[in-house]
């Protein structure tokens, strides 16, 4: 079983850097200590490439043959929006574990990602929801409706995001909003 | 002889029904008494938290955290407080690290009895719901004894805890716990060797191991059917590096994982029994120290504003992984803020869990992974079609007549 063969962070980022080259960036291991025995945990950062994201994701196969989807981030900032993957592996190994987050930015003009539910069908909510509250569109979604906001909600208007498209105008204006 | 075609029919339950506990819509499709499909809506409850969280500072969404849910009103608070600790490099003092894990463990033992309580309920056992509802006050009261309230806990703090626990109060703490350790066994008899508990929930809402894995469950969900994962071991945060304790899945008593109903059960109670003990090693291992890296607020906050970056806070409520992401820039507020509570990530494996089952089981099924929508269901203000307006001077009105009435 690959699960049993632990790699160390350095290690799976340097795997990363063979396979993928360029298109990975900003790696980043994160560790914190705690309790009285100095206990350590990981965590991974990187940047993805969008041309490679999937293959990327994929990747992560190699070291676990079930690597645990958590949840997708994300935010918008200036010309692009941000979205972090973020993955585990190797749990079920006490203090085994590595946190690995992937951010890959997406262009306002092209706001579009392929969907990961073929490899993680998991992920179908926070894929919904990225959609929904950020406006990016995820190419080959299952269920490509909304999950948390209604559909009576206005079309074009998307919470999280900080440009003409967010909810500021609405926010002001609450009483006005109730029809 | 005419012909009749069999069809199937549609079962709407919810958002608002008296099965479930909090707003969900399920949309079943029914073959006679058998779930043949269903589709799951969120949302009724989706309060813009997130949103709101990036109006304020980190020490200000501590409260908001708070507010998400009120069983896990700790978890969320510390989550977040580990992501800002992480981004500002603010060290945990090892005393404030074991103060974190008493009040985590008391908030799981709080949360599972109360659960143990619902699902006795749900399956119409409403004598057990007041047994375990009378165990449940004892922990309220111990509850209130540490932190100074019983449900919000107003404990967290970045950089440590709020309030200290002394070696005058371990008393109190151990005789609550004795008091603990007594009623389990009764709780255990009732749960594990009742008749009718066995009855219902054996067999019952399966989800098998490769479905929990695909489908990302997590918590008591995911143990039961015989997946380890708990941050707690995964990846020693707090003390929790320090102290003697290990997954819990169905076969540690039994000897077999079904991944049913009873199993989750199983691990819920098993849990209580762990928490117990992690409770009384920390008491005997506590280091001694200061409870925050920085008392003074104002000091802290203008350490926070000068944070830039981003980062993660896991870890295990009693549902399962709290995760919490936040991003910050050198700004007064925080710059982005993820919640994902353990509810979002276990509401794809009800529908394996509810398919092929009856109508009568949809309650203790969807009570079985211990949903809290509140937790999962947070974003913006909804656009509402009604038939009557009420403007914004209306609004205020009923308000205030509501408070007037309230003080009568």
């Amino acid at each position: 079983m690959i699960r049993d063969q632990h790699l160390t962070a350095e290690e799976i980022v340097q795997k990363y850097h063979d396979a993928f080259s360029q298109n990975i960036s900003e790696p980043r291991i994160e560790r914190h200590i705690t309790g009285v025995k100095k206990t350590e945990l990981v965590h991974i950062w990187m940047r993805l490439n969008r041309s490679v994201f999937k293959e990327a994701i994929h990747h992560l196969f190699q070291f676990d043959e079930s690597p645990h989807f958590a949840v997708m981030s994300g935010y918008d900032i200036n010309d692009s929006i941000e979205l972090i993957y973020h993955f585990s592996i190797y749990y079920g190994f006490r203090h085994k574990e590595l946190s690995i987050n992937f951010v890959v930015s997406l262009p306002k003009s092209d706001p579009t990602i392929e969907t990961i539910t073929d490899l993680f069908p998991g992920a179908l909510i926070s894929e919904q929801e990225k959609q929904e509250m950020l406006g990016v569109k995820v190419n080959g979604i299952p269920k490509d409706a909304r999950v948390f906001i209604s559909d009576d909600f206005p079309q074009g208007v998307y919470p999280w995001r900080r440009d003409e498209t967010g909810p500021q105008t609405m926010v002001k204006n609450l009483h006005e909003v109730i029809q | 002889m005419s012909q009749t075609t069999k069809t199937t029919y549609q079962l709407p339950i919810g958002p608002i029904h008296p099965a479930l506990k909090e707003p969900v819509a399920f949309q079943f499709e029914i073959d006679g008494e058998r779930i043949v499909d269903v589709s799951v809506a969120l949302g009724h409850v989706h309060r813009g938290i997130e949103w709101a969280g990036t109006k304020r500072n980190p020490i200000q969404v501590l409260y908001l955290a708070e507010r998400i849910c009120g069983i896990c009103s700790y978890c969320h608070p510390m989550a977040f407080s580990l992501a800002v600790e992480r981004i500002a490099h603010i060290e945990v003092p090892e005393h404030a690290q074991y103060l974190r894990v008493i009040h985590g463990e008391l908030e799981r033992i709080c949360s599972h009895i109360l659960w143990a309580g619902v699902a006795a309920h749900e399956i119409g056992f409403d004598s057990v719901l007041f047994l375990t509802w009378e165990i449940r006050e004892k922990l309220l009261d111990l509850t209130e004894y540490l932190t100074g309230n019983r449900v919000t806990k107003g404990i967290t703090m970045i950089g440590g805890v709020r309030r200290d626990i002394t070696p005058d109060m371990y008393p109190k703490i151990r005789e609550t716990l004795e008091y603990l350790k007594g009623h389990f066994e009764k709780l255990r008899h009732v749960f594990l060797d009742d008749k009718t508990f066995i009855m219902r929930s054996k067999g019952c809402g399966i989800l098998t191991k490769e479905d929990a894995l695909q489908l990302a469950a997590v918590g008591p969900t995911a143990r039961a059917s015989g997946v380890k994962k708990d941050v707690r071991l995964d990846q020693g945060y707090f003390a929790y590096g320090d102290l003697d304790f290990d997954y819990v899945t169905p076969d540690v008593l039994t000897g077999e994982v079904n991944g049913d109903v009873y199993d989750r059960i199983i691990v819920r109670l098993l849990e209580v029994k762990q928490s117990i003990s992690l409770i009384e090693q920390c008491l005997e291992q506590m280091p001694s120290g200061p409870i925050v890296s920085e008392p003074k607020v104002a000091k802290l906050l203008a350490k926070l504003k000068t944070a830039n970056g981003e980062g993660i806070g896991r870890m295990e409520a009693p549902r399962g992984e709290v995760f919490h992401y936040v991003k910050m820039n050198a700004n007064e507020h925080v710059y982005s803020w993820k919640v994902r509570a353990p509810t979002y990530s276990n509401i794809l494996p009800w529908i394996p869990m509810l398919k092929e089952q009856q109508i009568a089981d949809i309650p203790i099924v969807a009570a079985s992974t211990d949903p809290c929508m509140s937790c999962t269901n947070r974003v913006l203000m909804v656009e509402h079609k009604q038939t009557k307006t009420f403007d914004k001077e209306a609004l205020h009105q009923r308000c205030v007549e509501k408070t007037r009435r309230l003080h009568l």
